[in-house]
């Protein structure tokens, strides 16, 4: 098999991937380079002077102590959606792996919300659990829990978690049915021969063997939870009530778009943009290693 | 120790699809025995079935004076060798032998015994500590060997364990399997599509095909009488030659036997002589030499009929009609093209009624 291609001409491969070249070039590395730029500079209230401020941004950033607020409040906001969200899609895959009729139908359903958009996620959930409007609402109330996540703002963060931890089920459920396909049945028949009860051939057999699907999964849901979580704050608790919904990312927006402070905007989405490349490292290094057990 | 009998076992698929029609079998204590067939005949399915892998939906399978239908495999005392070995290849060797012993609430200590025993016995010591991955097929299969042979079951079952080795590690694994079994003394049910598998290691030989029983005994009790042309095409290789006793050549040569007027001869290719006489009430042939095949110790002699009939059953591993094996000692064969002439005495003839499905007595 020949994996390099011949072109007769010299420019044509690099016409060809210049469209996506242009793309990656004006939509990331551009405004990734604004926003290095930007965190050097401050620039005062009404916009008429910049100066150069070397890390200064930074240095305010890190004396900050809301910043570690938010730094300490992603990360717990990330595990819990990943754990509720992988454990949840696991338990579903689990039981729509066994050959049943209609499997593919509910199969295909399970797949479903991933195509909804994260706005749509949590408009879709303040329909059900706003304090005065929400559907369920009423029943919690009904259960005597005093429900008012525009107020509460632990009530308001499991409200995000749960509505991002939803939205991220049908991607690990999709994975996850694809791990437990690829482990050969013959394996589990002979731990049922080998005396192993359902719950113990599933902890001791088929969740090592998923370990690999688990970890990538870990990493694909830090790294959502980190990011992609933004449009469901910002339609359900915009950062609030007080700061207790406020993630790393929502910050960005706030300090930057709505507080005024670029600079320190800027050098935020610099943090974040290390801590996305050091993700997506651990990712690839651990895709290449194919065998983990 | 333990007995397996099936009696009218059956399987129909939801669908319809009926995989075993009605098997009996009974296999003795410490008896090794061995389903061959084509693949599709259900044997394996069988297989799985006296392990508890598949539901039964007709009959009795019986382990040891107990009939164990609707019990779990965990639960019927039995070990099985899979064709893929199907070890969990995230444990160590060690790991896999102890994983069925510790599933059963066994001490430590015991266990440690038991799979050092076995891992003498089939010479894994020193990879104990290794995972399947890093092993190769051979030590893989011995690996799945083992984790039998430590649980002690009542029965083991074998499907196929060989057939992903090489020709030449297959022998040598075979003889093994045979040691082994002997010197446990183990009833084991052994799947195989290879019938040279299936002659050395049994002790019980079941014919399979279409679902169906098609004789059932000693290894070389079938090979000397087969009980329908299926079987005789099947067991031997080269097959048994097979032919309608139709044409007057050859109807002329059998009068007299009841398979005479319509009905279908069987000679082996080795029970042929190439010979100018006819022996007594024995049959002979002319035939054209088509291709010559020397494997050293033995030479098989491909040869055509002038007389081209169309045999009447087509089973597997059937010569085309009107082709004519026969299997002489040494390298000395005639030239292709040449003319020649073989026979076979009576005793060495084999006859079946026209359907192939009743062997009768000359």
């Amino acid at each position: 098999m020949q994996k390099q291609a011949i072109f007769q001409s010299k420019l044509l491969p690099y016409a060809l991937v210049a469209p996506q070249l242009a793309i990656v070039l004006v939509f990331f590395y551009w405004p990734a380079l604004q926003a290095v730029i930007q965190s050097f500079l401050l620039q005062d209230a009404f916009g008429l002077s910049t100066s150069f401020v070397w890390f200064e941004n930074y240095i305010d950033l890190f004396k900050e102590p809301a910043y570690f607020e938010a730094i300490l409040r992603t990360f717990f906001f990330s595990f819990a959606i990943a754990v509720s969200s992988l454990s949840f899609a696991l338990l579903l895959a689990v039981m729509a792996d066994k050959p049943l009729r209609g499997s593919m139908l509910y199969r295909t359903l399970l797949i479903w919300p991933y195509a909804v958009a994260p706005p749509v996620v949590g408009v879709l959930w303040i329909f059900m659990l706003h304090p005065s409007l929400g559907v369920l609402s009423r029943y919690l109330r009904a259960l005597g829990i005093d429900w008012n996540p525009l107020l509460d703002g632990d009530q308001a963060a499991a409200l995000i978690i749960l509505a991002a931890a939803w939205k991220q089920i049908s991607y690990n459920f999709l994975f996850f049915l694809a791990g437990l396909q690829s482990i050969p049945r013959s394996v589990l028949e002979a731990a049922a021969i080998d005396g192993a009860r359902p719950m113990r051939r599933f902890w001791t057999v088929t969740f090592p063997l998923l370990s690999p699907t688990i970890f990538f999964l870990l990493v694909v849901n830090i790294v959502y939870a980190f990011f992609d979580t933004f449009g469901i704050i910002d339609t359900m608790t915009r950062g609030g009530p007080g700061k207790s919904t406020e993630t790393l990312v929502y910050k960005v927006y706030t300090d930057g778009l709505l507080g005024g402070n670029l600079g320190s905007s800027a050098a935020q989405s610099v943090i974040l943009m290390f801590m996305v490349i050091v993700l997506t490292g651990i990712q690839f290094r651990f895709v290449e290693r194919k065998v983990t057990y | 120790m333990a007995n397996v009998t099936l009696r009218n076992v059956r399987k129909t698929y939801p669908g319809g699809f009926e995989a075993i029609k009605g098997v009996d079998v009974d296999v003795g204590d410490g008896q090794f025995c061995v389903l061959v067939g084509p693949s599709g005949c259900g044997k394996s399915t069988l297989l799985r079935m006296v392990a508890g892998l598949e539901t039964v939906t007709g009959g009795e399978i019986d382990i040891g004076g107990r009939v164990v239908n609707g019990i779990e495999p965990a639960d019927r005392d039995i070990a099985m060798v899979f064709q893929n070995y199907a070890l969990y290849p995230h444990m160590s060797v060690y790991n896999n032998m102890a994983y069925g012993l510790r599933n059963r609430g066994m001490a430590e200590a015991e266990i440690r015994t038991r799979v050092d025993e076995a891992a003498r016995v089939l010479e894994l010591t020193s990879m104990l500590e290794r995972k399947p991955r890093q092993l190769s097929g051979g030590q893989r299969q011995r690996v799945a060997m083992g984790r039998a042979i430590v649980r002690q079951p009542k029965v083991f079952l074998f499907d196929e364990p060989l057939s992903n080795l090489d020709a030449k590690l297959r022998i040598a694994m075979r003889v093994e399997i045979r040691k082994l079994q002997r010197r446990l003394n183990t009833t084991s049910i052994y799947v195989t599509h290879d019938q040279l598998e299936a002659m050395t290691l049994a002790d019980i030989l079941v014919v399979m095909n279409g679902g169906q029983v098609e004789q059932v005994g000693n290894p070389l009790a079938i090979y000397e009488k087969p009980a329908t042309t299926f079987v005789a095409s099947f067991i031997g290789a080269p097959p048994m030659n097979l032919m309608s006793t139709r044409p007057e050549e050859i109807r002329s040569q059998l009068a007299g036997s009841a398979a005479a007027d319509a009905g279908i001869l069987g000679i082996r290719p080795e029970d042929f002589v190439i010979t100018d006489q006819t022996p007594d009430g024995g049959v002979a042939l002319p035939l054209t030499v088509e291709a010559i095949e020397r494997v050293g110790a033995e030479t098989f002699v491909y040869g055509s009929r002038e007389q081209e009939e169309q045999r009447v059953a087509a089973t597997p591993g059937e010569l085309p009609p009107g082709e004519i094996i026969v299997r002489i000692p040494g390298t000395e064969a005639p030239a292709i093209g040449q003319k020649i002439r073989v026979a076979a005495v009576r005793a060495k003839l084999h006859l079946f009624s026209a359907d192939g499905r009743t062997r009768l007595e000359a």
